[in-house]
């Protein structure tokens, strides 16, 4: 048998729970109707199956089953959020304030819609990664039709002040819209409380199969969107095309699981990762946690271990499948600029690691994995001139460095 | 992304690290790059009175393909005269160890590493 690295990537993707697959394979085969025929027994058994589903979603996000919506994945969710918003009110408001940690789609959204003459603003964060409140109020004008703050960092997993923000943004009649893929199934969504009008999710984050994620679009008071896609007008035509059967009822079941073990599960992983770091933070010097230490996912740890390079760590603990904000591995070569944009200096930046644990993470695997970092951090050490000077007491900001 | 095997081998049994000292009149030292780029290399070279580099030592903060480049240029100057060392091209060294063109610069810092050690010793014999 192949022995496969240890998976420490949940961030990234998750595996498909075996429970979710199971209710997922009658629809492959058996079960193929259509859910959109509704002229026959075959379309009628596909819709309700979906439409279960449907509800499943809501209910993990306090939502009314009409306002959820299936798509591809967070990905178009947050594409069609914004741009259609913008699109569809931009006769009476054309400005949009979003924040600079948002995922690569939000940005690149924003920058589309900046493109056609709309106005964007990218809040900073502090260097905790959380926004400053005053700063969003101080932000929003009369032109604001839409606000979109994630409700959780992919990178170093800070959660955002919801409740508040969406507070600020009722009483100013401004539309607010989540990227939620990284919260939901992890930490309680109320859009009802804490007033979200958009919430983008995905499926693969929470347990689900890829190519499937939703938008919660709020019916009251009403928020409308201009589809990008026309044909049939499914998914009250804001996403038209049949849906996949499957996919959705995947979506559904991932979301009943992640309900049901949300609150045991938050005890488990908190547990792991505390264990993980305090192994780690016992052992090795100049570690660094990114990002708010309490106002975090229980799955994340995104940690800089100073003077070693996050590619090359990585390079040595291949056994373990984590992912670095160094991103010497990417075309780029500029370091995550999630972690530029706390503040964090470039060069700590590249030493960075982000660990995420789950639902299939064990003790075991914790252990062996916090005693291969150290193993490594170690060894790379000792061939870091980055290290020795700051073992002889000097200090790198002061040396002029020769940037290439 | 794939490493090749002799980026491994270097990466995992890295050649002649260590540190020579600095202040030693034999001694030339180089330090290129810079942590905000991600990748810094100290490569030092040890010369004897015929002018051949009798030995190299490197440290490096930087990814495998980093690492090795360095590792790889210890071995290659050993046993050279300063002015044949001074020869070595970073495609030579990207070739060897079939470096993807993103890598690149990682050959081209261990070329720049060498110039520096040897301009270093240079300096300290002009003053001699």
């Amino acid at each position: 048998m192949v022995t496969r690295p240890i998976y420490l990537d949940y961030q990234s993707t998750t595996p498909c729970d075996p429970r979710v697959l199971k209710v997922m394979l009658p629809y492959f085969t058996e079960e193929f109707g259509n859910p959109h025929s509704r002229s026959h027994a075959y379309g009628w058994r596909a819709e309700e199956a979906v439409e279960k589903a449907r509800s499943q979603i809501a209910t993990l996000i306090k939502a009314d089953p009409r306002e959820v919506i299936f798509t591809s994945g967070a990905t178009e969710s947050n594409n069609l959020a914004i741009k259609g918003v913008a699109h569809f009110y931009k006769a009476q408001k054309d400005h949009i304030v979003t924040c600079a940690t948002e995922h690569k789609c939000v940005l690149d959204s924003c920058r589309h819609l900046e493109q056609e003459g709309f106005k964007v603003t990218y809040l900073p964060v502090q260097p905790n990664g959380i926004i400053d409140l005053n700063v969003l109020k101080e932000s929003l004008t009369d032109r604001t039709i839409l606000v979109s703050i994630m409700a959780v960092n992919n990178e170093i997993g800070v959660i955002q002040p919801l409740a508040e923000i969406g507070k600020i943004c009722r009483e100013r009649n401004i539309f607010f819209h989540t990227d939620a893929a990284q919260a939901v199934g992890k930490i309680p969504i109320d859009v009802e409380a804490m007033n979200i009008d958009l919430l983008s999710l995905s499926s693969h984050k929470i347990y689900g199969p890829k190519g499937v994620g939703a938008l919660y679009v709020r019916r009251k008071p009403r928020v409308r969107l201009q589809s990008f896609i026309s044909g049939g007008g499914q998914e009250r035509g804001m996403r038209s095309g049949t849906l996949s059967p499957p996919l959705c009822i995947g979506l559904g079941e991932a979301c009943k699981i992640a309900q049901a073990e949300m609150a045991m599960e938050t005890i488990r992983l908190k547990a792991l990762r505390d264990r993980f770091y305090h192994i780690i933070a016992t052992s090795l010097e100049d570690v660094y946690i990114n990002g708010d230490s309490e106002k975090r996912i229980p799955g994340n740890l995104n940690l800089s271990f100073a003077y070693v390079e996050g590619e090359g760590l990585m390079m040595g603990v291949k056994d373990l499948a984590v992912s670095s904000g160094s991103a010497c591995t990417s075309a780029s070569l500029e370091p995550s600029y999630v972690l530029r944009a706390l503040g964090i200096d470039e060069d700590m930046a590249h030493t960075s690691i982000r660990f995420g644990f789950g639902r299939f993470t064990t003790e075991e695997e914790i252990d062996l994995a916090a005693e291969k970092i150290i193993k490594e951090v170690n060894r790379l050490r000792d061939m870091s001139p980055l290290w020795e000077m700051s073992r002889q007491g000097i200090d790198i900001k002061s040396i002029q460095w020769t940037e290439h | 992304m794939a490493y090749s095997k002799k980026v491994i081998d270097h990466y995992e049994n890295p050649r002649n690290v260590g540190a020579l000292d600095p202040k030693d009149a034999t001694v030339g030292t180089g330090l290129v790059g810079a942590p905000a780029c991600g990748d810094v290399m100290k490569l030092q070279i040890k010369v004897d009175d015929r002018g051949i580099i009798e030995d190299a030592k490197f440290k490096t903060f930087g990814c495998g393909s980093a690492i090795a480049s360095s590792s790889l240029v210890t071995e290659w100057i050993k046993g050279k005269t300063i002015d044949e060392a001074s020869t070595i091209k970073n495609t030579e060294i990207a070739q060897h160890l079939s470096l993807p063109p993103v890598k690149i610069h990682c050959s081209m810092l261990a070329e720049d590493a060498i110039r520096a050690a040897i301009k270093d010793y240079k300096q300290k014999h002009k003053a001699v």
